[in-house]
């Protein structure tokens, strides 16, 4: 009959109404200053800079190849490259960022710039209370203001960061085999030549 | 009969507060003073009723939604409107360059303005009218068909195809029901012999045994009730009908281009149509001021006057809680093949009623034709064809 559907709505708002009274399962506000629930691990918001060891600055894995700056959809990564060089974490010598800003405001969170790099230098933070009252320089993070530790790249997605750790650790290895291996030939060689001669030096 | 007449006197507090203010005032000009207390009682009455039900609608909409509703602003969230009313005056008050500034300015002040006339002449209690028209119903309706007019004046002036879109449909839809709201109650004015409120108030103000002789206890006057609630959710823009100002397609209809306290205004002027009408409804059909039974004719006429306006923005709120909006041809469908129609026949079975005379046959004839009618024309008339699955002609 005409009506009856609503009639049927409206008991049902009812029992919402009267419910959301009596029954705490179905409130689902969460009052958030006061109540925090953790955010999941699959949560992103900006990126930040991942280093390796104790210090920021000499750890940082960014090697300054400026892939990012160029795909970030919105340009607001600017890098400065250095003009020296120091090693990477498999001893390669590259260069490093002098100056690597992201701008919050706008910065999109479309993950682009962690999907490029081919250092795993740049990844996804969780922090998402970004407010500030000093809208032009407080929104354009320096280098310091984005680098994080391994650690703490461990502590909000633990499950990405292992395998992270576990594809540098490979690749790490498999460069340490190579020099191992550069290294026998040429002893190998230079034993083949000259007996008698001075053990080589590792690393190539 | 101290307590009678202490009863009394609470009932007419006010009647008594405004008689004492005036004795002060040189007798000729005390009409004069009483009409103007009356008129700053009821400026001041009704905005605070509409920052009231703004708090109890937010929250209790986030209750139907299972969300906990506005809570940060003084106790329990309360002083919400206050927020409000600072935020909105503070605003800036913004003109579209190639809107009509006269216009723009004057629409949102006179939709106020005649929402604020329909009040005068509703009976908020034993003797407590502004002016006790003689056809009352008459001026009310004439004030609350000029708001149309504001609506109007609002979405053309803007110059913006939102608003004006909003203005149209506003106008065709309040324009349709404004025909069922009027014709549900003449089948009141059928039965009461008047069009003065206070009178048909008085109609109804007597018992059988408790029971109060209200008009929604017949059957013509709980089907004309229902058609007049229908109708008045039209008229004032509510959901369902809230096509004027729907949101998800006209960002707010004809009050898109007002910021600030304008907009405000638009929004005060829309509850307080909504009271006004609701009056009107607990007028015509709930026994205006008169107590719902017959021994709690103790407790003040106002009281229950406020209780059943209240209940009815409850209700309001209620349906806003649950039904979607309709769209524009479903919403004239069901003005001008349903509605109407059904409201029409009721004037037909409220004759009835007046001519069978006293006896149980009335109701059954009456309570017969009206069931049947709705079972019928609910079948017929709402059927819905071409609802379904969309097909596509070309696309195929
Ligand atoms: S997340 Fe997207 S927008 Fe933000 S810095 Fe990276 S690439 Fe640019
Ligand atoms: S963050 Fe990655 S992609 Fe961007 S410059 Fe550094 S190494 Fe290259």
């Amino acid at each position: 009959m005409l009506g009856e559907g609503i009639l049927k709505g409206m008991a049902e708002t009812a029992k919402n109404f009267f419910g959301s009274y009596v029954s705490k399962e179905r409130m689902t506000t969460v009052e958030y200053p006061e109540e925090r629930i953790p955010t999941i691990e699959a949560a992103r918001v900006f990126p930040f800079l991942v280093y390796d060891g104790a210090d920021w600055e000499a750890g940082l894995r960014c090697v300054a190849c400026q892939i990012c700056e160029k795909e970030c959809p919105p340009k607001c990564i600017y890098i400065d490259k250095s003009k020296d060089k120091k090693p990477d974490y498999v001893g390669k010598q590259q260069f490093y960022p002098t100056r690597f800003d992201i701008d919050v405001s706008v910065c999109m969170s479309c993950q682009i710039c962690v999907e490029v790099c081919p250092f795993e230098a740049i990844k996804m933070d969780n922090e998402f209370e970004l407010a500030t009252d000093d809208r032009f320089g407080g929104l354009l993070y320096d280098r310091k203001q984005l680098a994080r530790s391994n650690e703490y790249y461990h502590s909000i997605h633990p499950t990405e960061a292992s395998q992270v750790d576990a594809r540098l650790g490979e690749e790490k290895a498999k460069v340490e085999a190579k020099a191992k291996a550069a290294a026998e030939a040429a002893a190998a060689k230079t034993a083949a030549s000259a007996p008698p001669a001075p053990p080589t030096g590792g690393g190539s | 009969m101290a307590t009678s007449r202490l009863f009394t006197n609470l009932d007419q507090i006010f009647i008594l507060l405004r008689n004492w203010l005036v004795d002060f005032l040189p007798a000729a000009l005390r009409p004069a003073a009483g009409i103007v207390l009356g008129v700053i009682t009821i400026v001041c009455l009704f905005p605070g009723l509409f920052a009231l039900t703004t708090v109890f609608e937010r929250k209790g909409l986030g209750r139907i939604q299972n969300r906990l509703g506005p809570n940060r602003v003084g106790p329990f969230g309360f002083f919400q409107p206050v927020a409000d009313g600072i935020k909105s005056l503070t605003k800036e008050d913004i003109v579209p360059f190639s809107a009509n500034a006269v216009v723009h300015f004057l629409a949102p002040l006179s939709l106020v303005v005649a929402v604020f006339m329909e009040f005068a002449v509703l009976p908020m209690g034993r003797n407590m009218v502004l002016v006790d028209l003689n056809a009352g119903l008459l001026f009310f309706f004439s004030m609350s068909a000029s708001t149309e007019l504001s609506v109007f004046m609002a979405g053309w002036s803007s110059r913006n195809k939102y608003s004006l879109l909003g203005a149209m449909r506003a106008v065709a839809q309040m324009i349709s029901y404004e025909v069922v709201l009027l014709l549900s109650s003449v089948s009141v004015v059928m039965i009461a012999g008047s069009l003065s409120l206070p009178k048909i108030v008085d109609a109804q103000n007597s018992y059988t045994g408790i029971f109060p002789h209200w008009y929604i206890f017949t059957p013509w006057g709980l089907a004309g009730f229902v058609m007049y609630a229908i109708a008045a959710t039209a008229e004032t823009n509510r959901s369902p009908f809230d096509l004027p100002e729907g949101e998800s397609e006209l960002v707010a209809g004809y009050h898109t281009e007002y910021s600030g306290f304008k907009f405000a205004l638009f929004f005060l002027g829309e509850y307080l149509a909504m009271f006004a009408i609701s009056g009107l409804g607990t007028t015509l059909f709930l026994g205006g001021w008169s107590a719902p039974f017959s021994f709690l004719t103790f407790i003040p006429s106002w009281i229950w006057f406020f209780s059943k306006v209240m209940l009815s923005i409850f209700v309001f709120i209620w349906m806003r809680g649950t039904l979607p909006r309709l769209r524009q041809d479903q919403l004239m469908n069901f003005a001008w093949k349903f509605v109407l129609p059904f409201t029409l026949l009721n004037l037909f079975v409220t004759a009835l009623w007046r001519f069978m005379g006293d006896g149980w046959m009335r109701w059954v004839v009456c309570t017969v034709i009206l069931a049947a009618a709705y079972v019928l024309m609910g079948r017929l008339s709402m059927r819905n064809e071409h609802f379904g699955p969309r097909r596509y002609r070309y696309a195929e």
